[in-house]
């Protein structure tokens, strides 16, 4: 079980960062999906695995085992708050995609380079 | 336990939510509200200052169930300090924000404000590492709103980036909550570092490799090197009061990193000075790299945004001992290096409005105002470049102090003083392109002639759409405002400056009391009367 989740989550982890390396926007976000995955399943196993376990404690019975809950609460938390984000990098990569004409996730050299002073005020004309 | 301690994060969402669902169309409602919101916050941040000042730690106790097991919101006076801060500089740019008219850019400016004053307020309060993550988020996502407010291609794509970078550190935020869950079993940080102390030295590579993963989380927060590559673009393209505001971001990120490395992995615990040997190669790194952008770039906007990582690699390096001094000298300067990186946001704001959105550093016309606003560009450049007479040289000056029998001290010291040569030249290319050659460029307007196009005529540029990415100062709805809003951070660091001796001495007060740990098992762990 330990083997099964632990190379599953470092599978997904390994797709995740090839993915996020990547210089396309679309790429990314399922790189930004798949991460989340993994590391929603990583904080789900933190406190230890137990299988088929009640997450709750049971004050009249001796000796009986259980999950932990606690974990599972974190994760609820963190999956809504992944997907949020993820909804929100979709938007803005939509965008940037429909402003700027390419789904490139790196900055243009116009972000820091000097343009020649023409092609920045067109504008100028009209004054 | 007074109810007052939750009202920081309390207020803000109230404001907000009152802004969006019931002034969304009235913008001028949503500037009395969202002021309102701020100065309240600001009275509440002062009490609350007062409130602290004896020493006490107190503890605000969620649905009053006991410590490890319910939430707690912990105030001392190190919160109470940040709470101070970020209310000081939230109302200062929010008034630059209506002056200069940024605020009608686009929608919900004013909401998403409150929402991000919640977040940080939020972050500073709490005394639970995982509720540390959720304000985070709270905080980023507001973020995202008001970095893109405006809108523009150039923009939406700095976004995207900063929201990538912002989506990975939050995953590495949760890895390394993940790690300590499962080493420590609490999340409670009181409760986290008391069970840190007491574990042997043996079995800790899940714990250790969990403290280093959180630095990592609050060092791109605080964009240190080599994790700063989302600033410099997110800062540059943002909008540029929202850039202001977000000095006290990278701010959280020094914060948790403050509230950690005291609290929970002190030096003397399992963690060793494994910290230190990370933070303080990376402070002069980041300190470095900062003064040679400000020295190196080609835009007025990402001139701001490497002085504000400069600003971070200064603050870093007397807090990396982690020592009661090196915090208070550490304090001192994150005040200084906020109240002025806002200002210097929102100087170039100024410039930019009112060359027509051209941020470049390159002879223009004479902009309007430009006595004015170069005599604030220029005490602004002083601050930051940390010249005599403002607080910026008295915060180098205790940075040097604290680290002068350090063993480190002569890199310190060099590279302190030698990007601070760096910086100063930066700001003087800057400063003389923007406010002097103008006078130089072509005295007949019917001459100047860029590639056979005229010039826009007289010094005030041509008005842009309402829908354009800049801001213009034919769009502002009252540049005195404006004015006003950047004189009070100088004035905060005029008073910083003058007040410099009681400042140090209260902020050295607040760095001991970080390193008091018996006093905050005392106040959230041992004091439970009256909880379920």
């Amino acid at each position: 079980m330990e083997l099964l989740v632990a190379s599953a989550i470092g599978v997904l982890m390994a797709c995740a960062v090839y993915l996020m390396l990547r210089l396309r926007a679309f790429a990314v976000v399922l790189g930004a999906t798949m991460l989340t995955y993994a590391i929603n399943a990583f904080l789900f196993v933190s406190g230890r695995l137990a299988v088929n376990q009640p997450p709750i404690l049971n004050k009249y019975a001796e000796n009986v085992s259980y999950t932990d809950p606690l974990p599972q609460a974190l994760v609820l938390t963190a999956i809504v708050i992944a997907f949020g984000m993820t909804a929100v990098v979709v938007m803005m990569a939509l965008g940037a995609f429909i402003e700027g004409g390419d789904d490139h996730i790196d900055m243009p050299d116009d972000d820091r380079l000097m343009p020649p002073l023409k092609t920045i005020k067109p504008e100028d004309e009209t004054a | 336990m007074s109810h007052l301690l939750i009202a920081p994060v309390l207020l803000p969402a109230f404001f907000g939510a009152l802004i969006i669902l019931w002034m969304r169309h009235d913008l001028v409602l949503q500037r009395v509200f969202g002021v309102l919101g701020s100065a309240l916050l600001l009275m509440l941040a002062l009490y609350l200052n007062v409130l602290t000042a004896d020493g006490t730690v107190h503890v605000y106790r969620l649905g009053n169930w006991a410590a490890p097991f319910g939430i707690v919101l912990m105030l001392d006076r190190l919160s109470t300090l940040m709470l101070l801060l970020t209310s000081v500089l939230a109302l200062s740019v929010q008034l630059y924000a209506i002056g200069s008219g940024w605020d009608r850019k686009g929608w919900h400016f004013h909401a998403l404000w409150q929402f991000q004053l919640m977040g940080v307020c939020g972050a500073f309060l709490t005394g639970d590492a995982f509720n540390l993550f959720v304000f985070f988020e709270v905080l980023l996502i507001a973020s995202y709103g008001l970095m893109t407010h405006g809108g523009g291609a150039m923009r939406l794509r700095a976004g995207v980036q900063y929201v990538t970078y912002n989506i990975v550190g939050s995953s590495l935020f949760l890895v390394g909550l993940g790690l300590m869950y499962a080493s420590t079993g609490t999340l409670n940080m009181v409760d986290m570092a008391q069970r840190v102390s007491e574990m042997p030295a043996g079995d800790t590579a899940l714990l250790r490799v969990g403290a280093v993963i959180l630095l990592l989380v609050f060092a791109i927060k605080a964009a240190v090197v080599p994790l700063h590559f989302w600033l410099p673009s997110t800062y540059a393209n943002a909008p540029g009061p929202v850039a202001a505001l977000f000095a006290i971001m990278s701010k959280v990120g020094i914060y948790a990193i403050i509230r950690f490395f005291t609290l929970v992995f002190p030096s003397d615990s399992v963690i060793g000075t494994i910290a230190t040997d990370l933070i303080l190669p990376a402070a002069l790194i980041t300190l470095t790299l900062g003064q040679i952008g400000v020295a190196g770039t080609q835009s007025l906007s990402r001139l701001a945004a490497f002085a504000a990582i400069g600003s971070i690699g200064t603050l870093l390096i007397p807090l990396a001992r982690f020592t009661p001094e090196g915090v208070g000298a550490g304090l001192y300067y994150m005040i200084h290096s906020t109240l002025s990186a806002g200002a210097l946001f929102l100087i170039a704001d100024l410039v930019i409005s009112r060359r027509g959105g051209d941020g470049w550093l390159r002879p223009r016309r004479a902009i309007i105002n430009t006595g004015l606003i170069s005599a604030l560009f220029f005490a602004t450049a002083i601050a930051v470049a940390g010249l005599p007479p403002l607080s910026g040289f008295l915060g180098k000056l205790m940075v040097l102090e604290v680290t002068a029998h350090d063993p480190w001290m002569i890199w310190i010291w060099s590279v302190v003083l030698v990007t601070s040569m760096l910086a100063i030249i930066g700001f003087a290319r800057a400063g003389s392109v923007l406010f002097w050659k103008t006078h130089a460029l072509d005295p007949e307007p019917g001459n100047d002639n860029d590639e056979g196009r005229r010039p826009p005529r007289g010094p005030v540029p041509v008005r842009l759409e309402t829908d354009e990415p800049v801001q213009d100062v034919g769009d502002s709805a009252s540049p005195t405002l404006a004015f006003v809003s950047v004189g009070v951070l100088l004035a905060g660091l005029t008073g910083l400056t003058l007040a410099g001796g009681p400042v140090s001495d209260y902020l050295q007060t607040t760095a001991d009391q970080l390193f008091d740990m018996p006093a905050y098992v005392e106040a959230v762990l041992a004091n439970q009367e009256g909880t379920k």
